[in-house]
């Protein structure tokens, strides 16, 4: 057996191994498609199948064991519809990758991957596999798999797969692979063989044809309506990532060490976009300013507290000690911060006029927070106080970013960040 | 390197918030990555929700070792993928980094420390992965891992990233963490110098292709699978020169260890460290990752109280540059500031034995302060 596709006729199997027909099989297929070598890709799995690489003339492939499906459907996703990827598997292989079957199957990667069941692991001694049938015996199971084999054809076309065959390895089953591989879109052929050294030894007498008949594994060719293959789409509209709304330095600030803030709210109440105008209303005033922002995962209820730095000098390091100003504006803020009240030593404490006073050592000032613009500008009302009381930077940049942010759509900006409070 | 641009005029300035992510994800897709294979985990997201946006391709993979492999079958058909994880995702995707490493597939990994063991807290920052990473490849094979100590490094060290992993044929793994990539800061978009795209050359010889015939520099030429003018061959198993598995034949055994020599040999070419000597110091501050802004703070505390100290911000931690072996040698006193509780760098550094005269300091569940580290070198 020499041809375009097999360079080397000496196939690396065992006498009577089934892998070598679906090699034959495979070659047969390809050659009535009418394929050049480099128009087709084999990827392999571990396992005996995967030795049979330098065999073919076409790209090879040889990954890791379970995963060459998800190795086949990138190379897939990233060539030209001409180009054909086959995956050989074994049933042991389609047992540790099963997820990346379905998903493959799923996303319908443009991949043909033929299975070569042979109803057990035989690289590594014989083994029971997940599509070992019932009552099979292997080296390691001499009395028969319990449980029932899976069925890896019904698995994937529920996953989604164009085309879904099951034949018997025997004969000239070419036609069934170059159906698979002809078609658009993902398809999965299930070769049933025998491992001569750990499957046949141990099952005397049983063809397999009475096995899958008793393991009610029909020989069936299934389909799913056709669907566009996966492949790698390029976007267009990929602007960059710096096309950001600079920041003008129109203030100044007298502010001459740096300071901590710590600004504590609830979920949903924007303390993250305060923050941020904040932040950007410092650097208007020539400030240095790191933020970050911690929020429970589950994003939309609890806390939500953002910790700013202010330095008249560039931040290097971005945590402080303790804050020297901790803004508060609901109870879920007070809950996640009472820890890091009751040890402020100095500093000062804003709390919203609602909330219980914690002990601490920080002064405290209670100020109607929510009140005046209602819970969604909170932390926005707070930031503002904070300037009032200690002039970081002038007021009048936070009302400038605050009126330029898609934020506060529905906040009386000038009203709430006068200079001075109107009411 | 400072953490902010060198001062420009005010007119020229670009100033805004961003975070690390954001010029990690900016710079490797000027430098040439094309495709970004997400996969969900945090501290990771906004390298993921950056890299949908910006990417000319992405696929949202189900999970790490689909990732991996994904992302393997783009390299090897001469996409150049990236990935962005976190511990638990880097742990599920180590055997496939294997297998890229192995193929000799250019990819990045993004890697976002965060707190663990396992789970443990994934919006907590850490430095806690580097022994991980430099484990990682079976055989304790050296491979390219880069680590931004602030935000111009991110933008550096990725476009570095990019060229690492197409010039050396390897996957490259750029370490970083939540703190680096999740903090805004104010920077100078301006500053930032321009990134070219390097043109990428596959192999262009008439004579069929071996896929792992070295060059000179110990990497071999690339052509992408499903070429039309030569077969091209891939394997993860041990190898000859034509990627044809080969057990332990000579060739296939040297094959193995160009491997790791290849990293090593081109090391130079990705050497990238920030070194700050003072006269007559006899300490030597070593700090990597965003604890290196707090080993900077110290140091000029330091210096300012008239303590002579020096300092090392390796950014390139594996494998170990010769220079830094050179310079923690120079100094009996070294003091290794890091967000573990083991001592990496240090470990990497001293090894298990360590040297009299080197110290740590260490912390988890918070950043080492500039205090501590001061305080550290002024103990006896």
């Amino acid at each position: 057996m020499t041809g375009r596709f097999i360079a080397n006729p000496v196939l690396p199997f065992c006498g009577g191994c089934g892998h070598g027909l679906v090699v034959r099989n495979t070659e047969k297929a390809l050659e009535q498609l009418g394929l050049s070598p480099l128009d087709v890709v084999l990827v392999t799995d571990i396992g005996c199948h995967g030795l049979i690489d330098s065999n073919f003339t076409t790209h090879t492939v040889h990954g890791l064991h379970g995963r060459a499906v998800p190795l086949a459907a990138g190379i897939a996703a990233s060539l030209p519809a001409g180009k054909k990827v086959i995956a050989y598997i074994g049933d042991g292989g389609a047992a540790i990758g099963l997820q990346h079957l379905m998903e493959a199957a799923h996303r319908n990667f443009d991949v043909t991957v033929i299975v070569h069941n042979n109803m057990l692991y035989g690289m590594t001694g014989g083994q029971p596999s997940s599509s070992t049938p019932c009552g099979f015996r292997t080296p390691t199971c001499p009395d028969g798999k319990e449980g029932r084999g899976a069925d890896l054809c019904r698995w994937v076309h529920a996953a989604g797969a164009m085309r879904c065959r099951r034949v018997l390895g025997k004969g000239d089953f070419s036609e069934a692979i170059a159906e698979a591989v002809a078609g658009s879109g993902f398809s999965l052929l299930e070769v049933i063989e025998y491992c001569p050294s750990y499957g046949a030894k141990h099952n005397p007498g049983r063809s397999l044809d009475d096995i899958v008949r008793e393991a009610g594994l029909a020989l069936e060719n299934l389909t799913n309506p056709p669907a566009p293959p996966c492949r790698l789409a390029p976007k267009t509209d990929t602007g960059s990532l710096l096309d950001l709304e600079p920041i003008s330095r129109e203030f100044t600030s007298e502010l001459d060490r740096c300071v901590s803030i710590m600004l504590a709210g609830s979920a949903g109440e924007g303390v993250q976009s305060a923050a941020e105008m904040f932040a950007r209303a410092a650097v208007a005033a020539g400030l240095s300013v790191t933020k970050k922002g911690t929020y429970p995962v589950t994003v939309g209820i609890g806390y939500s507290v953002a910790e700013l730095m202010l330095s008249p000098r560039p931040i290097q390091h971005t945590a402080a000690d303790a804050p020297d100003f901790v803004l508060v504006t609901s109870a879920d803020g007070l809950k996640y911060c009472g820890p890091v009240i009751s040890r402020m030593r100095s500093g000062h404490l804003l709390l919203d006029s609602s909330l219980a006073n914690p002990a601490t050592a920080a002064r405290v000032t209670q100020l109607d927070f929510r009140k005046p613009s209602g819970p969604r500008a909170a932390a926005l009302c707070a930031s503002a106080e904070l300037l009032r009381l200690h002039q970081l930077f002038p007021l009048a940049a936070l009302r400038a970013e605050a009126g330029r942010s898609k934020h506060t759509a529905k906040i009386d900006v000038e009203r709430l960040l006068a200079d001075s409070k109107t009411s | 390197m400072a953490s902010h641009a060198q001062p420009r005029d005010a007119s020229d300035q670009k100033l805004c918030l961003v975070d690390g992510s954001r010029l990690v994800i900016e710079s490797l897709a000027r430098a040439g990555a094309d495709t970004f294979v997400g996969y969900p985990i945090t501290p990771a997201n906004l390298l993921y929700a950056y890299g949908f946006r910006r990417f000319p391709a992405a696929l949202a993979a189900p999970d790490e070792i689909t990732a991996l492999q994904w992302m393997s079958g783009f390299s090897a058909c001469g996409r150049l993928p990236v990935t962005a994880t976190s511990f638990p995702g880097f742990a599920l995707m180590v055997e496939s980094l294997n297998m890229a490493h192995m193929m000799e597939l250019p990819m990045l990994i993004v890697l976002a420390q965060r707190l663990g063991p396992s789970t443990g807290s994934a919006t907590a920052g850490a430095q806690g992965d580097l022994q991980l990473v430099q484990g990682a490849i079976s055989g304790g094979h050296a491979y390219p891992v880069l680590c931004p100590s602030n935000l111009i490094d991110c933008w550096d060290l990725a476009q570095l990233a990019v060229e690492t992993a197409t010039r050396l044929r390897s996957p490259v793994v750029l370490l970083t963490s939540k703190e680096m990539l999740m903090t805004q800061r104010d920077f100078d978009l301006a500053s930032l110098p321009a990134i070219t795209p390097p043109a990428r050359a596959f192999y262009a010889g008439d004579e069929p292709f071996a896929a792992y015939s070295p060059a000179d520099n110990l990497v071999p030429e690339f052509l992408p699978v499903g070429s039309s003018r030569h077969q091209v061959r891939l394997t993860a198993s041990t190898h000859d020169r034509r990627g044809i598995h080969a057990h332990l034949a000579p060739e296939a055994m040297a094959n193995t260890a160009r491997l790791h020599y290849k990293a090593v040999r081109n090391l130079a070419y990705y050497t990238r460290f920030d070194i700050d000597e003072q006269a007559g110091a006899d300490t030597l501050v070593c700090a990597w990752d965003t604890t290196a802004l707090a080993a900077r703070e110290a140091v000029a505390t330091l210096r300012e109280s008239g303590r002579a100290v020096s300092l090392l911000v390796p950014k390139t931690l594996l494998p170990v540059p010769p220079v830094y072996v050179e310079t923690v040698s120079r100094y009996p006193r070294v003091v290794v500031a890091e967000e573990n509780l083991n001592g990496q760098l240090r470990q990497v550094l001293f090894g298990a034995a360590g040297r009299s005269g080197v110290t740590g300091v260490n912390a988890i569940g918070r950043m080492v302060s500039p205090a501590e580290i001061a305080a550290a070198v002024e103990s006896r």
